[in-house]
């Protein structure tokens, strides 16, 4: 049974394949069959695989195929292996099933774009490249994987690649991944020059016996590494690309955020954790950048006036929330996030493009307004979304999977008050500005009239996403409530478990603050902006509130930062530099030789008498020097 | 043998050579060119001579008759292309032949 995990990426490789070939030559029809169908099969496929593994798991809970030698050449052999075990069996399902809902959903949604085939040749791709790195045995491979997402990425945020604006978007998302991509190509180096191989498991075992606790080597690997991630997952200070990936359609939006891509990151440290903890100072750092991303995005998203860019911001400052466990030792408590946020934030987007393509691809919020009425279903689906974001007490699994890793921020090893604090307050916030968003959107008076409503395609992968926003959850409920650990217990073999360092006594008074704080996030949106009340405004107006306000609308003005400090300096070279300073040498060679050649054609004068005495006198000159030297 | 001693042979054949080359740098008249030309390879040939006599050697010799056989053939190819200089250019002048500078 699991001898058939090649099929999983082959299968939508196949369709993307067939689409890219023959796309144009197929109906429409055909191509959404295609392009949804083998993903859907990749997903049942997935389903039945991850059934059988966890029926009879494998030795060693870990499961290899090789397919074949990639090359052989110096000790350097990677094979084109796939590696189930539990971490990445709990990716491919993900990937897959909320990845084929994403793509029924762009069945309808796209139903009436003229490159639909284009459009489900890239997603098929997308969707190959991330399960292959999410099932690589080894880290080459994992970097296929990881390339392949980010061409993908870039090929379907400038898909509507008409408008200038959406080809530089496109181009911004490649070039700042590639910036953390390098730095990931570079740590691979040195992981093989240190320790002679890439295959994950051997790493994992050699990397303690070389490397001692917090070793330079260790230290430099990890961070190599570590900058790969921030590019993918959108974190501080690569995080820019982000928002303005949100240039795509908005199922590619969707796909990027929740099933593929973004997480990349969060699965490499996962997946490398062994790294990550000889290195305490880069996995503090992992921590601190969570902690940050989380604070700086999720106030970027209060004062976002674009549905889609609250949407985005949301995802960095969750994303931190990932990073933040990661750093503090909670790997599980990171990939239980991963998966609940996978469902809500699908499902988020998928609702917010309802919305958008039911009022003519109106993107400003503040102009849709009273939504309700006109869609219900969508409005309950995304109000489900919305409050598993905001982590509803009890009801939702975004409060089990937040209030874990708010819990242990605090008391892993890792953890301490600092990190506690910021991931509290990002969560009033996050509750503040998802809120904002529901009452913004669904409430109010109406400003547009919906051409439509959304058909069946696009309503059930809503209701089946808001299904699981609020079930999967209870995969995992903590000590004081139920004390479910199936989902850590099939995490912890594979990842080491965070040991609790401050005692599990006072577990409950934090959970307690934690609800709070969401609920009254909740509260405090509820009453600015459920009754359109005139304090947003009258805020604005105070000069530093109003200043604090425009910066986070910028998102502090990263943008800002680096185009004054990368962007415009690298054009002012180029700007200088249009004559190539290194072709001025090959051109004064050129130069020099045509001197040469004016100088002696002169001698080229045609008189016999001349070229008679030029021998001579030659002659002389080589009989005096044989002679006189 | 007492004959001639082989330096005045030498002065000899230095002084033609010199004769003939001054006489082609010297001279415009293609003609009178080809004629230095000569007397510098018989210039060339008395040192051989000279030079086998003091070593007793035949080759000395056997070199003045392959600059004879050279200096034949040599003429005959000169003398054909005065003849096409003399028809496109209408002259002797080597100088107002110089068509082909750089």
């Amino acid at each position: 049974m699991l001898d058939l995990l090649w099929l999983v990426p082959t299968l939508p490789l196949a369709s993307y394949l067939v689409l890219a070939v023959g796309g144009k030559r197929l109906s429409r029809a055909t191509v959404s069959w295609l392009g949804a169908g083998s993903v859907g099969l990749s997903a049942c496929l997935a389903l039945a695989l991850g059934a059988g593994f966890l029926a009879s798991p494998p030795p060693d809970h870990r499961f290899v195929q090789v397919l074949w030698i990639w090359m052989n050449t110096g000790g350097f052999n990677p094979a084109i292996a796939l590696q189930l075990d539990e971490l990445s069996l709990l990716m491919v399902l993900v990937v897959t099933f909320v990845g084929f809902l994403i793509h029924l959903y762009s069945v309808e949604f796209m139903a009436d774009d003229e490159a639909c085939s284009r459009f489900f040749a890239y997603m098929n791709l997308f969707v190959c490249s991330m399960l292959i790195l999410v099932l690589a045995d080894n880290l080459l491979l994992l970097y296929l994987g990881w390339e392949g997402v980010g061409l993908c990425s870039y090929l379907l945020i400038g898909f509507w690649y008409k408008d200038p604006e959406n080809g530089r978007a496109a181009r911004k998302a490649f070039i700042v991944t590639r910036i953390g991509d390098t730095a990931f190509a570079i740590g691979l180096f040195l992981l093989f020059v240190h320790l002679g191989t890439l295959t994950i498991r051997d790493i994992l075992e050699l990397a303690p016996a070389h490397w001692a606790q917090g070793s330079g080597m260790a230290v430099a690997a990890a961070a190599l590494l570590l900058g790969g991630a921030i590019g993918k997952s959108g974190q501080l200070p690569l995080q820019v690309w982000l928002p303005d990936a949100m240039a795509g359609p908005t199922p590619v939006s969707a796909l990027i955020h929740a099933a593929t891509m973004v997480t990349a990151g969060v699965y490499l440290i996962a997946r490398l954790h062994v790294l990550f903890s000889l290195a305490p100072a880069v996995q503090n750092a992992v921590a601190v950048i969570g902690a940050l991303t989380l604070l700086l995005a999720g106030f970027s998203a209060l004062t976002q006036r674009n549905i889609k860019r609250v949407l985005a911001y949301s995802t960095i400052s969750q994303i931190g929330y990932m990073f933040l466990a990661l750093g503090v030792g909670a790997y599980s408590a990171a990939m239980f996030h991963f998966f609940t946020h996978a469902f809500f934030k699908a499902l988020l987007f998928l609702g917010a493009g309802a919305v958008i393509m039911a009022l003519h691809h109106e993107h400003d919020m503040f102009k849709f307004g009273g939504m309700r009425k006109e869609m219900p279903l969508v409005y309950r689906t995304f109000l489900i979304g919305s409050a598993s974001l905001a982590a509803v007490p009890f009801v939702t699994a975004g409060f089990y999977s937040k209030d874990l890793i708010i819990w242990e921020s605090w008391s892993a090893p890792g953890g301490n008050p600092w990190l506690w604090g910021a991931a509290l307050v990002g969560a009033f916030i996050t509750s503040i500005y998802t809120f904002r968003m529901v009452f913004v959107t669904f409430f109010g008076e109406p400003h547009g009239h919906a051409a439509h409503g959304p058909g069946i395609r696009m309503t059930l992968p809503l209701v089946v996403l808001a299904f699981f926003s609020i079930v999967a959850g209870f995969l995992e409920l903590p000590h004081t409530m139920g004390n479910v650990t199936f989902f850590s217990d099939l995490m912890h073999t594979v990842l080491p478990a965070a040991e609790a360092e401050n005692g599990r006594g006072n577990e409950l008074l934090f959970q307690v603050i934690a609800a709070a704080v969401s609920l009254s996030g909740i509260l405090i949106a509820y009453l600015l902006y459920y009754r359109r009340s005139a304090v947003p405004e009258r805020l604005s107006e105070i000069p530093v509130i109003g200043t604090l306000g425009r910066l986070w609308f910028i998102g502090w003005g990263f943008d800002w930062l680096y185009d004054r400090l990368l962007v415009r300096p690298y054009d002012w070279l180029a700007r200088v530099n249009r004559r190539d300073v290194v072709d001025a040498v090959y051109g004064a060679i050129a130069y020099i030789t045509l001197g040469f050649y004016l100088l002696f054609s002169r001698t080229q004068t045609g008189k016999l008498r001349q070229y008679a005495a030029g021998i001579a006198l030659g002659a002389i000159i080589t009989i005096a020097v044989v002679i006189f030297l | 043998m007492n004959g001639v001693p082989p330096e005045h042979a030498l002065m000899l054949a230095c002084g033609l050579f010199l004769l003939g080359m001054i006489g082609l740098v010297v001279r415009r008249n293609i003609v009178f060119m080809l004629m230095s030309v000569e007397i510098m390879l018989n210039a060339t040939g008395l040192a051989f001579v000279a030079a086998g006599a003091q070593w007793g050697q035949p080759d000395g010799q056997i070199m003045v008759m392959l600059i004879l056989a050279m200096a034949a053939t040599e003429v005959a190819v000169g003398l054909a292309l005065v003849l096409l200089l003399n028809r496109k250019f209408k002259t002797l002048d080597v100088d107002s032949a110089s068509t082909m500078r750089g």
